[in-house]
């Protein structure tokens, strides 16, 4: 039986990087096989520009990401939408299969 | 103070007004693969500018459009198309004559001037082997796919020129998606208008008030693209959020 690595980081650790810094760390982590899940998550332009750097990297051993995330919230006094929890994992080992504003349901296997 | 301000915002919005005056808005059609982008696009365009004229194909493979198309200079205007509408209605075409009700007289002067972007649908993940399962050669599938990749990079640099966005969803799949959310964010934090359209409500399974139920913020017009349904109050909602 094969093993999938899960990877959990605090929001302290990922709101010390910058954003290119995330995205990278981000997906080093995918390529190399495991799940990432960020507390605090990122935000939708931070998920867009994952996106991006995630289609210059497809091929033929790696057909892309899944991700997950419960959407941002507005905080107190309105001031910034919040962001929460970001799950993402290579394409070919993990598959979402029910999520809604507040609960993520994901499928992992090992290829 | 206050006096000065106003008067100083008066006079920045003349200027606007006058120098940056945008003579056509720049709407991009947007939504994942296969939502239905290409055909709404062309029903537009078969609608206000030539009745013979494709911005692009559309398949029931994904990921079919792979650049982004701009179609310039079509201009909506309700009132040729409820003129269309009564010509054609009566005869040929029974059930949208229960479609919307007719436009107010102002309403039915609204023009729009606008620029048509049909964009490559929006993935996370692109894997060639879908592709054989349409029937294509792997070679073929692996090239699908690598531009399929450039078509999603080119779908998101689009956003930076882009005054508008049409977001389509296929009604019969969840809309509650990574993919979706991710796209409506983006849009927020530019403050660039949307309008969701729910599109293929002529199949039996479509659930357009899913869509609506998921995105309650946001305006959201069940059509269906490929039959015109509902046409009407989609651009309706173009010409007021679009200008
Ligand atoms: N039943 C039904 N089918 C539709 C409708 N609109 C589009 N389709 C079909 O859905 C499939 C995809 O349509 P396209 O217009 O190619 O979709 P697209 O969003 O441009 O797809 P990509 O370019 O691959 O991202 C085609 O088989 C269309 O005929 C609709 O309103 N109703
Ligand atoms: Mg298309």
């Amino acid at each position: 039986m094969s093993e999938i690595k899960m990877d959990l980081i605090s929001a302290d650790k990922i709101n010390a990087m910058s954003s290119m810094e995330k995205l990278r760390f981000v997906l080093d982590g995918v390529r190399e096989g495991n799940i990432v899940i960020l507390e605090g998550g990122l935000t939708p332009e931070e998920q867009m520009q994952l996106i991006e750097l995630t289609m210059t990297e497809i091929g033929e051993e790696f057909p892309g990401i899944e991700i997950s995330g419960y959407p941002a919230k507005r905080g107190l006094f309105n001031l910034r939408k919040k962001t929460r929890l970001t799950v993402i994992g290579p394409a070919n080992v993990m598959r979402t299969i029910k999520k809604d504003k507040d609960l993520i349901s994901t499928i992992v296997s090992a290829v | 103070m206050t006096g000065r301000t106003r008067r100083k915002g008066i006079f920045a919005r003349l200027f606007r007004a006058l120098l940056f005056r945008r003579a056509t808005a720049k709407i991009g059609i947007y939504g994942p693969p296969n939502a239905g982008k290409t055909t709404l696009a062309n029903q537009i365009i078969h609608t206000f500018a030539d009745e013979n004229e494709d911005i692009g194909t559309s398949t029931e493979i994904p990921h079919e459009t792979r650049r982004a198309v701009r179609r310039a200079g079509i201009l909506i205007d309700l009132k040729k198309r409820t003129l269309q509408n009564l010509g054609h209605n009566s005869d040929e075409n029974p059930t949208t004559s229960s479609g919307p009700a007719p436009f107010t007289p102002a309403e039915a002067k609204s023009k729009l001037r606008l620029d048509i972007v049909d964009t490559p649908g929006l993935a996370t993940k692109i894997d060639f082997h879908d592709f054989m399962a349409f029937g294509l050669e792997e070679t073929e599938a692996k090239k699908r796919a690598k531009e399929a990749t450039e078509g999603v990079i080119e779908a998101i640099k689009w956003l930076e020129d882009i005054d508008g966005v049409l977001l389509l969803m296929d009604a019969t799949e969840n809309p509650y998606t990574q993919t979706n959310i991710v796209i409506i964010g983006n849009l927020e934090a530019r403050g660039i208008p949307v309008i969701i359209a729910a599109n293929k409500i002529d199949l039996a399974e479509a659930a357009p008030q899913r869509i609506a139920d998921a995105f309650p913020q946001h305006t959201v017009v069940p059509i269906s693209a490929l039959k015109g349904d509902n046409m009407d109050a989609l651009y309706r909602e173009m010409t007021r959020r679009f200008r």
